[in-house]
């Protein structure tokens, strides 16, 4: 299948990965963008049916002795029409979270994309982990979890913060997205999402996992001093908090 | 007080005036999510028989959220325009889809009573309505919003550029905007959703376009979607700030899980009014809503979801928005299960939206994990845009990326616009033309001389 010549501007396809000068027909779209289109719909759809593989993840983090656990949701489908159960820990795995006094936590959530979260979750985890004045509690990998369930795994492990890792809903350029949810002292079924902080669209065409784990880590360093996060929380004013990344004094000079 | 309906066989009671509502929505997984769906067909219909002998101003004596408790309850009810309702002051929510549909009820008349009509009138009536009703009366209705260009004209589809970039990269979104001025489309306004809730991005960003619209005087107004506080940030730091733009939904706490108030929408109204950056009694706010955003909150108060969406609508009509759109298929298979629920769910926020008086839009999608496909989208873009929906979004490719989820595009616009002989803003379409994109016959199609060219060379190649 051939591709037909595109709009003449073209050339700017090169400044996005968004689907722009894809060329005419009358006014609709050429038969092999039509298609090019729903075979990519096709890919995500099934990104989004797919399971986390929790044996793998846990494997990549084994120094850390992460904990498994699932929510409520039994399976996919349930997941998918109810997100209430997808908050809540599923009865018999509240005994392994071991009660501690900790700085944060890390919950790895597989959330909408499993894909996501189980190529980059693990060598982000391992970006967070090794930051200096943090005590972390053992690394949660959560099956079908949303981002509410590391209210109460926070809460259960004595975590002052919850870092939760979790797949966004897969896009159709890209069904590899990640978010970072970061909430301050989270109360299960009391936080609201105005009290969480996000980094989102990390991996694929977003952020990079280093520029990821900075943007993180900036976050968590201002709500342990403000002790609070949310909209009052804002990304710049921790990014300005930090020292400079290496090189960029060079840059700017 | 209860309500009550014999059908003839068996007498169905219900409880109160939230849980009739709920029981007469049509079908819908949000409903089910939150244990207030019918349990049959034939409750849902007796529900609606009751629902239709309810007179209209009992909505006004017994508020679904209390109104000690609710900001948004008391918002609707303090503000309520008695001489406004006055004319439909004496009908059951029956007799007020029938008057709706009548002759007498003119596109005046449908100005004029606007003001008077609570939100959960508005939802109790469309209850009792089919598609083809909803749309009916919804195209009758006229709200005529301006600031560079004038929106909601009859006869007129205006697009909001989308050119959202997963790591607000100015030249990625810079391309999609030039894209979308190609395809004629922009005329709604130039609206980014941020990767990244950060005012010095937000600031970078609008400076950008405001360099763009300025080289070629381009009737456009721009937008970045960030938190009303961001935004409010931006202002300080006297940023080319032309709307405020904020999701809102209806009751106090989900506001509240918004991070947003009256207050703070009150405080941002007027620090943008205070710009003088629009012609006086320019519209300047920009608000989005969706059914499920306070079920997904828990902040419905035991309310159907698609009252609650109409609750909104009672905090965009406090600030004469130049923009409002529901966001209809984006909240997922929770709220709106699939492609028959997506498309009723539009259908009913914009009638709603334009009964009481605001400038609707809508943002025609869905997710991956929804049951729906482009073919639903058409459905119900074709019927919005026969409704006379001000305006839709216009994504590249229909593929929003930084989003994760499917809008309309460019393309589907161009469709809409030339299967059902609509125009874009009077302002836009004579820039077209004058630029060379849009031809003699008003047909999109750019011509590579004139100020088309000089447009695309603004971006590097």
């Amino acid at each position: 299948m051939t591709l037909p010549p595109g709009d003449f501007w073209d050339y700017l396809r090169r400044a996005t990965p968004a689907r722009i000068a894809l060329g005419r027909v009358g006014d609709g779209l050429p038969t092999a963008r039509v298609l090019e289109f729903e075979l990519a719909h096709a890919r995500a759809r099934d990104a989004a049916k797919a399971n986390l593989d929790p044996a793998a993840l846990i494997a990549g983090l084994a120094a850390w002795r992460p904990v498994l656990v699932r929510s409520e949701a039994k399976d996919r489908a349930t997941f998918l029409q109810r997100p209430d159960l997808g908050r809540r820990l599923a009865e018999n795995c509240a005994e392994k979270l071991a009660p501690g006094s900790f700085d944060a936590t890390i919950v790895i959530a597989d959330g909408l994309s499993a894909g996501a979260v189980q190529a980059q979750a693990a060598p982000l985890c391992k970006i967070l982990l090794a930051a200096p004045n943090c005590v972390f509690a053992p690394p949660v990998v959560a099956i079908q979890g949303r981002v509410a369930l590391g209210d109460d795994i926070a809460a259960r492990q004595g975590a002052t913060l919850a870092v939760v890792l979790i797949g966004e809903r897969p896009g159709l350029s890209s069904c590899d997205g990640m978010g970072a949810y970061i909430t301050f002292d989270p109360k299960p079924g009391v936080t609201k999402d105005a009290e969480r902080n996000c980094v989102s669209n990390i991996g694929g065409h977003g952020l990079s996992l280093d520029e990821a784990g900075r943007r993180i880590l900036a976050i968590m360093a201002l709500a342990r001093t403000i002790r609070r996060t949310g909209t009052c929380l804002k990304e710049d004013e921790a990014l300005d908090l930090l020292l400079p990344a290496p090189g960029t004094l060079n840059q700017i000079a | 007080m209860s309500y009550g309906c014999n059908t003839g066989g068996t007498h169905y009671v219900f409880a109160d005036m939230r849980t009739l509502l709920a029981r007469a929505s049509p079908d819908r997984a949000g409903d089910h999510l939150a244990g207030l769906a019918a349990e049959s067909g034939e409750e849902r219909v007796a529900a609606r028989m009751a629902l239709a002998d309810l007179p209209l101003a009992r909505f006004l004596d017994d508020p679904l959220v209390p109104y000690e408790a609710d900001e948004v309850t008391r918002l609707i009810l303090d503000t309520h325009d008695c001489q406004a309702f006055a004319p439909i002051a004496a009908m059951t929510a029956g007799e007020f889809r029938d008057f709706l549909l009548s002759d007498e009820a003119t596109s005046e008349t449908l100005a004029c009573i606007a003001p008077g009509i609570a939100p959960e009138m508005a939802a109790a009536v469309s209850k009792l309505m089919r598609n083809q009703d909803l749309i009916a009366v919804a195209k009758k209705i006229s709200v005529v919003t301006r600031f560079r260009t004038t929106i909601g004209l009859p006869g007129r589809l205006c697009v909001r550029i989308q050119p959202n970039h997963p790591a607000d990269e100015l030249a990625g979104i810079g391309a999609s905007i030039l894209d979308g001025l190609m395809y004629g489309c922009g005329d709604a306004c130039i609206g980014i959703n941020p990767a990244s809730d950060s005012a010095k991005h937000v600031l970078a960003l609008l400076e950008r376009i405001e360099e763009l619209r300025l080289r070629f005087e381009i009737p456009v107004q721009s937008c970045v979607l960030a938190h009303v506080t961001t935004t409010m940030r931006v202002m300080e730091r006297g940023g080319p700030v032309d709307l405020v733009f904020q999701s809102i939904a209806g009751s106090e706490a989900a506001n509240r899980a918004f991070g947003v108030n009256l207050a703070l929408l009150d405080e941002a109204h007027q620090a943008v009014k205070s710009l003088h950056r629009a012609p006086p009694g320019a519209n300047l706010m920009y608000f989005e809503t969706g059914q499920g955003a306070a079920l997904s909150a828990q902040a419905h108060h035991g309310v159907d979801q698609q009252t609650m969406e109409a609750r909104a609508y009672a905090v965009a009509r406090r600030y004469a928005p130049l923009l409002v759109n529901t966001v209809v298929g984006f909240i997922g298979p929770e709220y709106l299960y699939d492609g028959k629920e997506i498309l009723r769910a539009g259908l009913e926020d914009h009638f709603c939206g334009k009964l009481m008086g605001l400038p609707m839009g809508a943002d025609v999608c869905y997710t991956n994990h929804a049951e729906a496909d482009q073919d639903d989208m058409d459905n119900l873009l074709t019927l919005l845009c026969v409704a006379g929906c001000n305006y839709i979004m216009g994504v590249p490719g229909a593929d929003d990326i930084m989003l994760g989820y499917q809008s309309t595009s460019y393309h589907d616009a161009l469709y809409a616009r030339s299967v059902l002989g609509l125009r874009p803003a009077p302002e836009f379409e004579a820039w077209l033309k004058a630029f060379g994109i849009m031809d003699a016959k008003s047909r999109v199609r750019p011509s590579l001389s004139g100020g088309a060219a000089r447009l695309l060379a603004a971006a590097p190649r």
